[in-house]
């Protein structure tokens, strides 16, 4: 048989940890600004590993900034972010993003499978070239998106969901623990928005960690088990049936909320 | 080698390396940099010839790289304080550029180095001036310099070859991916004012800004693969040199003038007649047929 020592003090890690989940993200004090003006004002949370959370907030409430911000795509003037409680070194194959379809430049010259093969560069390392292994991790990431057969079409003739659909097998393809995802469900068509909620689904279920930015408040609680209400400030975060109300939706909102459908959806929760 | 063969080997050099960067320079829309390092390369050059008082390669490139950093930074700077980039540019570009002017006119006198010549180039006059090198023999400065330009080139854009591209295409996944974003937009700029310093005594200023710009937007009317689109580009950098001597030749005209005109008459060529995306096919294929 074969036998492993251990000392106390890794016995008493390993306890810790099994009883204690794992925080995949804990941001502290986070403040930004662009120019003078603040787009985050000292937002303090800590997010559990294996949860999928949707950040929801009004047009400007900084949804987009903060996830840049715990990037470092966008100076923070404030603020101390830690990752998997801090004890990662070498993080950059652990973060996954999915930005915003608008950010990039769909004319520039590449074909869809290059496009998801740019989610392994970081494991590819420098001086070497993306080889046979990584096309056909970046084909595996396609067919869970169904978009295998589109993989040597150019990006300028795909569809808006075919786009997101493509973002979406570069951020599979990274196998990363932690994703951050920028309003994947803006703009896309019925087909995609399954495959998303597959997508997020199976990453949950492999016990990866999801920030979701999502503008559709009807389908918030169909589709996220954390909620994460923003508006320049943390208003609420926790899980979505105790903090999705319709008082902190409100609060995060201000006055200018139209429920629309049934009452009952924010307050049967 | 003969004149002509000297003319047409720099001509083609200075087109292959401004056409390989021109095609980073527009797929990262940057094409207005290139025109400011451009200028401000000429600050770059006076204040190294003023400091080591001599016209050689190697403090006239160091020159001209701070110069395009200090360019690229300043840009830079002022667009993080909240001024728009095209206004940066232009502010910045034209006040090192007029400081250059001054230099010139009031420190530096006599020399070789004057305004005309840094504006318009002079490619006829490199074959005479000449260097000797071992195994080769005599050799023309500037092709010399043109040559270990356009090798640095080709090895700075193959060995960091996915790096660049995933830097021009999502800047914000290469920085999640861990790749040094700006430090590769700062080695980028060094590579456009080092090409731009190496061509510049062949075409001046002002064409190697069509030499940087309108091969590679002719390359992307031609294909949809980046690495077609580098080939392409040095292929039209290098084709347009030749035949603008031919022309200038025929014509008896402007040597760096008939260049820049030449890659003018290959976009416009390339913008009607390119499969895909030439107006001519637009025309035949109806919307939506691709």
């Amino acid at each position: 048989m074969e036998c492993i020592f251990i000392t106390q003090k890794q016995f008493q890690k390993l306890c810790k940890r099994m009883v204690n989940k794992v925080t995949a993200l804990s941001v502290k004090n986070l403040s930004s600004a662009y120019q003078k003006k603040v787009v985050l004002d000292s937002l303090t949370f800590s997010i559990e590993e294996g949860t999928l959370t949707g950040v929801v907030g009004p047009n400007g409430a900084g949804k987009s900034t903060m996830i840049k911000a715990i990037l470092g795509l966008q100076p923070r003037m404030t603020g101390s972010i830690e990752f998997f409680n801090g004890k990662e070194k070498k993080l950059t194959n652990r973060l996954g993003y999915v930005p915003q379809r608008g950010a990039v430049d769909w004319d520039f010259p590449t074909n869809v499978l290059d496009v998801v093969t740019m989610g392994l560069y970081g494991q590819i390392g420098w001086f070497h070239y993306p080889g046979k292994k990584h096309r056909k991790l970046a084909i595996e990431a396609l067919e869970k998106v169904n978009m295998a057969e589109y993989a040597n079409r150019q990006i300028s003739q795909l569809s808006g969901g075919q786009q997101q659909r493509v973002f979406l097998a570069r951020a599979l393809v990274q196998d990363a623990d932690l994703y951050f995802m920028d309003e994947p469900f803006a703009g896309v068509d019925a087909k995609t928005e399954k495959t998303i909620i597959s997508v997020l689904k199976e990453l949950k279920s492999k016990g990866k960690t999801v920030l979701v930015v999502h503008h559709d408040l009807q389908t918030v609680p169909a589709y996220f088990d954390h909620v994460l209400l923003l508006n320049k400030q943390l208003i609420a975060y926790g899980p979505t049936e105790e903090t999705f109300t319709k008082t902190s939706l409100k609060k995060t909102y201000g006055g200018e909320i139209h429920w629309m459908g049934s009452d009952q959806i924010a307050e049967s929760l | 080698m003969s004149y002509t063969a000297w003319i047409l080997l720099t001509g083609s050099l200075v087109g292959i390396s401004c056409g390989l960067v021109g095609v980073l320079l527009i797929l990262r829309k940057m094409a207005m940099m290139a025109d400011a390092i451009s200028h401000t390369v000429l600050l770059g050059i006076v204040s190294a010839y003023l400091i080591s008082s001599s016209l050689d390669g190697g403090s006239m490139l160091i020159g001209a790289m701070l110069a395009g950093l200090l360019t690229a930074w300043l840009v830079q700077w002022f667009e993080s304080t909240g001024i728009h980039s095209d206004a940066a540019i232009g502010v910045v570009f034209t006040t090192l550029f007029a400081i250059g002017v001054i230099l010139i006119s009031t420190s530096v006198g006599n020399v070789h180095l004057d305004v005309n010549h840094a504006l318009m180039g002079e490619i006829s006059f490199i074959p005479w001036n000449t260097v000797h090198l071992p195994v080769i023999g005599q050799i023309p400065q500037a092709t010399l310099l043109l040559m270990i330009i356009t090798i640095i080139v080709i090895a700075v854009i193959a060995l960091f070859y996915k790096e660049w591209k995933v830097t021009t295409f999502d800047p914000a996944l290469a920085a999640s991916l861990g790749i040094p974003v700006l430090l590769m937009h700062y080695v980028f700029m060094t590579l456009v004012s080092v090409t731009t310093v190496a061509a510049f005594d062949a075409v001046g200023a002002i064409m190697v800004v069509a030499m940087l710009i309108t091969p590679a937007a002719a390359a992307n009317l031609w294909t949809d693969k980046l690495l077609t689109m580098l080939i392409i580009s040095a292929v039209i950098g290098a084709a347009s040199s030749c035949a603008g001597y031919g022309i200038a030749i025929w014509l008896n005209t402007s040597i760096s003038g008939s260049m820049a005109f030449a890659t003018g008459i290959l976009f416009v060529f390339s913008y009607l007649f390119s499969p895909r995306h030439g107006q001519l096919a637009k025309w035949f294929h109806k919307p939506g047929e691709i």
